[in-house]
């Protein structure tokens, strides 16, 4: 009886944590999705396109989540396959130094010329 | 056959007009009368009724299905409806450049016609100036994008324009963009009349205001018409995409808004001077960019109109030579007030608006080398990278939160120097939203603690704004209708983001979907036959856990010329959610593909952008204090 | 003195956005990826056409010769105009071409290849398009060329023509 009992415990709880795994997995998935370029569309997403270039990569990262891959493992994988550029994110790397940090720089540099003017 | 003669010969005529008005203006220059010369004004239109002769000879020939003309042909099919061949005049490049010049030479003939209290030097300046845009414009016209080109012999058929394009939203969008994309050309012109005349002052920005109001109420609406097609007919239930052609319009925006603050302290106390010339001249030459990125090819996207490097080189070139005639001339002849009135209090009105300008720009240079940055990195390295909505989310929304504070702070302090009156309700008023906010959201998203600061800030405008408006503080309604109209905006975009819901399934007909919130029935399909378009439209019900039930008809459409096949989404629309449903066939199955998503709050992202154009609208037609 | 120098900044800042918007007109805006790195084929298991079995990619590519690994569907067009050039290629002895039938129907396939003739000596199977993303493909046709070091050294997308079936003759004597 007390087996019997633990085996259903056990039974359910990893039937739950299954559960949320694969939620949570959709979650990252989606995630992913919305950040993969579909190189035979206009600008659209993996996410937002039925395309089958579209179908093939959700397969692709389904397996890939489920191999345990990292987000940024998969980003990785597609950038090799086909370049920078099928990612929406661009990655901060040599390449986009200046395209993360001026916009900062920038504003920095607004801040410290407001203040300065304000002083005089 | 006829109207493609009169229709290029009006074009020519308008060149030659403003060869002419360039010189009778000259002369007009160093007459010593105290009026223009009236030939100016009667010159100026009849420049504006031979381009309006040009443009309505387009749109008969689109109407006639006139095949011998280039544009017609690339650009129509007998089979199109009547409203959508009108429509696709300026659906096409050259039809659009021909609203360029209609934009053009119709808001130097009003500016005319409107500003005969002005000096008189000052205006023919303006008119000087727009006349070298308006020249630049024919030649590009004339010399690379004749919309009259011959075609022989005469096809039977054209080439059809694409069906994404075919809608009631797209049609008046670009002539709503247009006039205020366009219309900054005369905030361009005349600021540099200013600057060279010595004329930027309080005076100067009571007059330029209306314009300055009327170029950015159209850009406003017109930005969200883009959006609201986006929205209806794109099909994935998104409006805004970080597409360039979006940024392209995006950035005149914040210019003209950062102007239009800049402008309200010119009136008051003749100050920021340099910010106001430099603003208006940068937002001109932003549209100009704008027009230079999207057709030249130099960008891919959604939107671009047909490649052609010759036509980039030259908008190129003619960017670059208005960039440097008007930088040129705010350094020879601007000359900076008095140091003391740009001496600002730190607490005071003026900061508060100098602070916003430091928002706008840094908005605007996120925007800016987002959009242009991948040109750049390609040329220099032949690295292609994409920029999408990551980077610009990432850059834009930590920083409105500060943004969002500051607006609800400014509108209340004084001019010159002040103190924040009335500090413990601000405070109570700040202490209920953070609260608010935490309790809507803490069941809602995992990243409490960013979004109910982000919220919480969106929610202390509103609130405050709320409070202006309901004290019945009439005396800068329009300021705080317009500012309680963005804290609207944000509000509906950040809930909308948070709420919104998606199922995607792959469904047969008469198969019955659970999900969490009820059930969709898949009913049946028909199919239909329109003049050029076949339809198959689905019929589902969808049931919500209260038992109502609504039905959505999703169609699949396939066009005739060009052959294309789209998705028509069905959008429920009420005031507290949209509900959205699109389909799109499965290759080789009976199945249907349907995505089913519920937005709540889309329309008031809608309602949030007109109240900000109210403000506007109601600012232009206040009485003069 | 502060003016003249922002003003020189702004006139050298404005040249370089000239030049570089000039030289970006000029460049071709196709994305083209970039094949000058030599990317190792993919490690994977294939379907074989024609049988249950599953096959290496070791194991289909042991030999010491080019390979051309060509992603083909019988519902694709343009495969159809570069079959007689695959054929061509398939006579030489350098070289040995491997089909990848994408997303496609077996019965269509197979008659495909009896009506035009098979220049594969061997067919793998992608039934759900993935096995392309291995390759870094996005469509069909496309065609990789991988060298004795199993690298692939060129892509090229869209049907063969003439010229680049001389271009691959050159390379792979």
């Amino acid at each position: 009886m007390k087996v019997l009992k633990i085996f259903i415990i056990l039974f359910l709880v990893t039937s739950f944590s299954g559960l949320k795994f694969a939620e949570a997995s959709d979650v990252l998935k989606n995630k992913i999705l919305k950040n993969v370029r579909c190189l035979i569309c206009q600008g659209q997403s993996v996410y937002d396109s039925e395309s089958e270039f579209a179908s093939s990569i959700k397969l692709i990262v389904d397996r890939k989540i489920n191999e345990g891959l990292k987000e940024k493992q998969i980003y990785q994988f597609l950038r090799e396959k086909y370049g920078d550029w099928v990612i929406f994110d661009p990655q901060l790397n040599k390449n986009t130094y200046v395209l993360w940090l001026l916009p900062l720089l920038l504003f920095l540099l607004g801040g410290a010329i407001i203040k300065k003017k304000l002083k005089n | 056959m006829l109207a493609n003669q009169i229709g290029y010969y009006s074009l020519i005529l308008g060149l030659l007009l403003s060869v002419l008005l360039c010189g009778v203006s000259i002369k007009d220059f160093n007459n010593t009368n105290k009026q223009i010369n009236q030939n100016i004004l009667s010159l100026s239109f009849l420049q504006l009724v031979f381009v309006i002769v040009s443009f309505l000879s387009l749109i008969i020939s689109f109407i006639n299905s006139d095949f011998s003309n280039e544009t017609v042909f690339n650009n129509s099919h007998t089979t199109k409806p009547l409203f959508y061949k009108i429509s696709g005049t300026w659906g096409n490049h050259e039809g659009s450049l021909l609203l360029w010049l209609l934009v053009l030479t119709l808001f130097i003939f009003l500016f005319l016609v409107k500003s005969r209290e002005q000096p008189k030097k000052y205006r023919i300046l303006t008119l000087l100036f727009q006349q070298i845009i308006i020249i630049g414009f024919f030649l590009f016209v004339l010399m690379t994008s004749n919309p009259f080109n011959y075609l022989f012999p005469i096809p039977n058929e054209g080439l059809g324009l694409n069906p994404i394009l075919q809608d009631p939203a797209l049609a008046i969008h670009p002539p709503i963009l247009y006039l205020g994309y366009v219309g900054t050309s005369i905030i361009f012109s005349s600021s540099l009349a200013a600057v060279t005349q010595n004329y930027v002052s309080r005076q100067w920005g009571q007059h330029i205001k209306k314009w300055v109001l009327v170029s950015w109420i159209f850009l406003t609406i017109g930005i969200m018409l883009g959006s609201i097609w986006a929205y209806y007919e794109l099909g994935w239930g998104g409006f805004w995409f970080w597409d360039p052609v979006e940024n392209v319009s995006l950035m005149p925006w914040l210019t003209l808004t950062a102007l239009l603050h800049c402008i309200v302290v010119l009136e008051r106390r003749a100050a920021l001077t340099s910010w106001v010339v430099i603003l208006s001249i940068t937002t001109f030459t932003l549209s100009m960019c704008g027009t230079f990125l999207v057709r030249s090819g130099i960008l891919n996207s959604v939107h671009t109109f047909a490649n052609d490097p010759a036509r980039g080189i030259f908008i190129l070139v003619f960017l670059f030579a208005l960039i440097v005639l008007s930088l040129g001339i705010f350094f020879i002849f601007h000359k900076e007030n008095s140091k003391s009135s740009n001496n600002f209090f730190w607490l005071s009105r003026e900061t508060f608006i100098l602070i916003n300008n430091w928002f706008m720009m840094y908005f605007l240079s996120v925007v800016l080398i987002g959009t242009v940055y991948p040109i750049f990195l390609d040329v220099i390295s032949s690295e292609k990278i994409s920029v999408g909505p990551p980077f610009y989310q990432k850059l834009i929304v930590p920083f409105l939160i500060p943004f969002l504070l500051f607006m609800s702070l400014g509108p209340r302090l004084k001019w010159i120097k002040s103190k924040i009156e009335n500090k413990n309700s601000l405070i109570i008023t700040f202490i209920i939203s953070v609260i608010l906010t935490f309790f809507i959201i803490k069941n809602l998203t995992t990243d409490l603690l960013f979004y109910t600061v982000l919220i919480s800030a969106a929610f202390f405008l509103f609130f405050t704004t709320l409070k202006e408006l309901l004290i019945k503080k009439f005396n800068n309604i329009s300021q705080t209708i317009s500012h309680f109209g963005f804290s609207l905006l944000i509000l509906s975009i950040l809930f909308n983001s948070i709420l919104s819901s998606e199922i995607i399934t792959n469904i047969q007909i008469g198969e019955r979907y659970d999900y969490d919130k009820g059930e969709i029935f898949f009913k049946k399909i028909e199919e239909k036959k329109e003049s050029n378009f076949k339809s198959i439209i689905a019929s589902f019900e969808i049931k919500d856990k209260n038992g109502k039930t609504i039905e959505l008809k999703p169609e699949i459409r396939i066009y005739n010329q060009p052959i294309i096949i789209t998705s028509e989404a069905d959008i429920r629309t009420t005031l507290l959610e949209d509900k959205f449903l699109v389909m799109n066939l499965v290759k080789g199955n009976e199945y249907f593909n349907i995505r089913y998503q519920i937005k709540p709050f889309m329309v008031w992202i809608w309602i949030s952008v007109l109240l900000l154009s109210l403000g506007g609208l109601m600012s232009l037609f206040k009485r003069k204090i | 003195m502060k003016n003249k120098f922002s003003l020189f900044i702004i006139v050298i800042f404005l040249s370089f956005c000239f030049v570089i918007f000039y030289k970006g007109l000029n460049t071709p805006n196709n994305y083209t990826p970039k094949i000058n790195e030599k990317k190792n084929i993919p490690i994977f298991k294939a379907k074989v056409f024609n049988s249950d079995s599953y096959i290496n990619s070791d194991e289909i590519f042991e030999e010491n010769i080019f390979y051309i690994v060509n992603i083909w569907a019988s519902w694709c067009v343009p495969c159809r105009t570069e079959h007689p050039l695959l054929m061509q290629l398939s006579k030489n002895e350098s070289i040995k071409l491997i089909g990848l039938n994408y997303r496609d129907n077996f019965d269509n396939a197979k008659k495909f290849i009896d009506d035009f003739g098979n220049p594969y000596s061997r067919i793998l199977i992608d039934k759900d398009g993935t096995l392309g993303v291995e390759f870094g493909a996005y469509g069909v046709p496309e065609t990789f060329l991988i060298n004795k070091n199993k690298n692939i050294i060129k892509k090229f997308v869209g049907p063969i023509n003439q010229e680049i079936v001389n271009e691959i003759k050159l390379i792979i004597k």
